[in-house]
């Protein structure tokens, strides 16, 4: 912004400060809970700074069986379901929409913008929409209670192959043809041009994919009912709805922790790269 | 190294025939600019050559093998783009190593060529550096630099020099022109620019609309157009038709002059004469009435029409003159500069 007058600066100031305390506060809350004991947070008034609990919750979260006097799996058990499960849907979706985009774009093949549509067209089928026919193939496949059935249903995107055809529009055919002259066939132009050349608008992809990925919550909850495949959302939510004892803030808000770290080290460390994939035009 | 021959070479875009019974032959280490308009199907024609176009019909010949089935890549061929299409994400040295590397070449072999070719083109400081850090003129040389490499038996230009300014443009064409006579590799160049082909070819192929036009030494495009399109393409300004009327011997202009000239022909047509061809002369019978006048230092252009009639004229006089616009200029052109086309074929008349 241009205008400089004192008001103006205050003003956006003012909504920047209270958009950032509306988001961290709550995360203040759940780092302060998740430091104290058990017998701390039944007592009012709660605590607004953190105790000194941190490292014991920890310990008990992570590797104990969560809650006590339930049967969930442990804690890291969870993570890495979810880990595996964000991991196999992002790099999924992104394999099979580059191929599909690389397909579309490159290739002359019969009905090729009717296959283009139908891609598109499936943007209007999210899972929400077709959860009972989706499921009745998965159970049918015997793919319940596998990372497979958590997964492969969500994997098909028609955004991604959308979004990496017009990535591939912008690179010039001389691109391919001077591919071609130098000898690389298709599979060798898409390796060492195609790839790297989309390579920040794979990272932003990723990131975005990744936690889609993880805060998956319907699918898995109707897909697994072993204990073993609970995914760290879900087990929030079980958690909470502990009927005979009153919630152990304490450990439920340390897995809530746990499960915000992994996005926020993806979107950390791949920062750069999608800033880049999503602003920058030229190729 | 190897020769080229085009024959009955035909191209069409969903029935619209673009190129029509293209046939040229190209000896081998010739230097051969492919010249026209734009439009006129140039770059077609090269990318029909290269393999990145199929062909209609007719063939292609590299060396004595028919290349019409063969992908670009076994051609032995190095093309250059306009936009250079570099690969972004390569260093310099990758870019021009990568041709090499999927043909399997030994490490070292690759080294030495591109480091060889690196040095021929003086951009071996920037062999690390990647296209986007090079200015125009840098990447042009790492394009030539990647059909240096490959070694290969045809070099295929399409206007390479057309993003760079006029300067560079200059000594660019020199460089390419000297490279191309010390490794004497047989090339075809595409350009709209009549004098880039004049400087550049060992022989000219002049396309219009999807034709050729003529297929000649620079000299002979200039001294002997065979197609009033030639004549008016060639030369810089262009050259002037004038309408005539040719009986026993004697030209009449449009405004009656008239002027001998022994020609077979006779009947109306279209006499071509060179700005340059003009020589001033107080009785020629040329009459030229000055519109406007350029001072282009070596000589001065002098605009203007053919006296009593439409017809524009341009003549070239040699070191600065000023002429008062309105005046009127009389010329006289030697018989040899002298051009008759046809006025219906604009077929040159032969005398
Ligand atoms: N893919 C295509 N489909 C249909 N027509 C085409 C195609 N490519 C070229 N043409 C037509 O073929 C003709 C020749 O095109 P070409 O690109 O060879 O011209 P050019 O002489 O290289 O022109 P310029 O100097 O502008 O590059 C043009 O009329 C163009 O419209
Ligand atoms: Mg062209």
């Amino acid at each position: 912004m241009v205008e400089r007058r004192p008001f103006i600066v205050f003003l956006t100031h003012f909504i920047l400060v209270v958009g950032v305390v509306a988001i961290a506060l709550p995360i203040w809350i759940t780092f302060v809970a998740a430091s104290h004991s058990e017998i701390r947070m039944t007592q009012v008034p709660l605590p607004l700074w953190p105790g000194d609990q941190l490292w014991v919750n920890f310990k008990n979260t992570l590797f104990g069986n969560g809650l006590e006097g339930t049967e969930t799996a442990p804690v890291w058990l969870m993570l890495t379901n979810s880990l595996v499960m964000a991991m196999m849907i992002s790099i999924g979706k992104i394999a099979i929409s580059l191929l599909s985009a690389f397909a579309i774009v490159y290739f002359k093949f019969p009905f090729r913008m009717g296959i283009f549509w139908l891609i598109f067209i499936t943007l209007m089928l999210p899972v929400e929409v077709r959860i009972l026919p989706t499921f009745e193939v998965v159970a049918q496949l015997g793919m319940l209670n596998s990372y497979w059935g958590l997964t492969i249903p969500l994997i098909a995107s028609a955004t991604a192959t959308f979004m990496f055809r017009q990535v591939f529009l912008t690179i010039p055919d001389e691109m391919l043809e001077s591919a071609r002259i130098d000898g690389a066939g298709p599979m060798r132009f898409f390796w060492d041009i195609l790839l790297p050349l989309s390579r920040t608008n794979i990272a932003a992809l990723f990131v975005i994919l990744f936690i889609y990925g993880w805060n998956q919550y319907l699918w898995p909850l109707l897909i697994t009912t072993d204990q073993d495949m609970t995914t760290i959302v879900i087990s929030i939510k079980q958690m909470l709805e502990v009927a005979e004892a009153s919630p152990q803030w304490n450990i439920v808000m340390m897995v809530a922790l746990l499960a915000m770290l992994p996005p926020i080290l993806v979107v950390i460390g791949m920062q750069k790269l999608f800033v880049q994939g999503l602003t920058e035009t030229d190729k | 190294m190897a020769n080229i021959n085009l024959v009955n070479l035909t191209k069409s875009y969903d029935n619209t025939e673009v190129l029509h019974h293209i046939e040229g032959s190209i000896a081998d280490g010739e230097f051969i600019v492919i010249v026209g308009p734009s439009g006129c199907g140039k770059s077609t024609l090269l990318r029909m050559i290269a393999g990145l176009e199929t062909v209609t019909s007719g063939e292609v010949f590299i060396g004595d093998k028919m290349v019409n089935d063969v992908e670009p890549a076994h051609r032995d061929i190095a093309m250059v783009f306009q936009n250079y299409a570099l690969y972004p994400h390569m260093s310099v040295e990758q870019n021009m190593a990568y041709g090499l590397k999927i043909r399997g070449l030994p490490k070292d072999e690759i080294a030495k060529r591109v480091r060889e070719a690196a040095e021929i083109l003086e951009i071996t400081e920037y062999l690390s550096r990647k296209p986007r850090q090079l200015s125009g003129g840098q990447r042009q040389r790492v394009a030539m630099g990647r059909a240096i490499v490959r070694d290969p038996q045809v070099f295929l230009f399409d206007e390479p020099l057309s993003n760079l300014d006029a300067k560079l443009r200059v000594q660019m064409r020199l460089e390419i022109r000297k490279l191309q006579k010390r490794l004497g590799v047989t090339s075809i160049y595409v350009t709209h620019d009549q004098v880039e082909a004049m400087t550049l070819g060992d022989r000219l192929m002049v396309l219009n609309a999807g034709y050729v036009e003529q297929f000649g030494t620079p000299v002979e495009l200039y001294q002997c157009p065979e197609t009033v399109f030639v004549a008016g393409f060639i030369g810089s300004p262009s050259m002037n038709f004038l309408s005539v009327t040719v009986a026993d011997g004697v030209l009449t202009l449009e405004n009656g002059a008239t002027v001998a000239f022994s020609n077979g022909h006779s009947g109306t047509a279209l006499l071509g004469v060179r700005p340059e061809s003009l020589i001033a002369n107080p009785d020629g019978a040329v009459r030229l009435k000055v519109e406007m006048v350029e001072q282009l230092g070596a000589n001065t252009l002098v605009h203007g029409h053919l006296e009593g009639t439409g017809t524009e004229m341009v003549a070239s006089l040699p070191g600065i003159e000023t002429v008062e616009s309105g005046t009127v200029l009389r010329f006289d052109a030697p018989q040899e500069a002298l051009h008759l086309f046809d006025a219906a074929t604009q077929k040159r008349l032969e005398t």
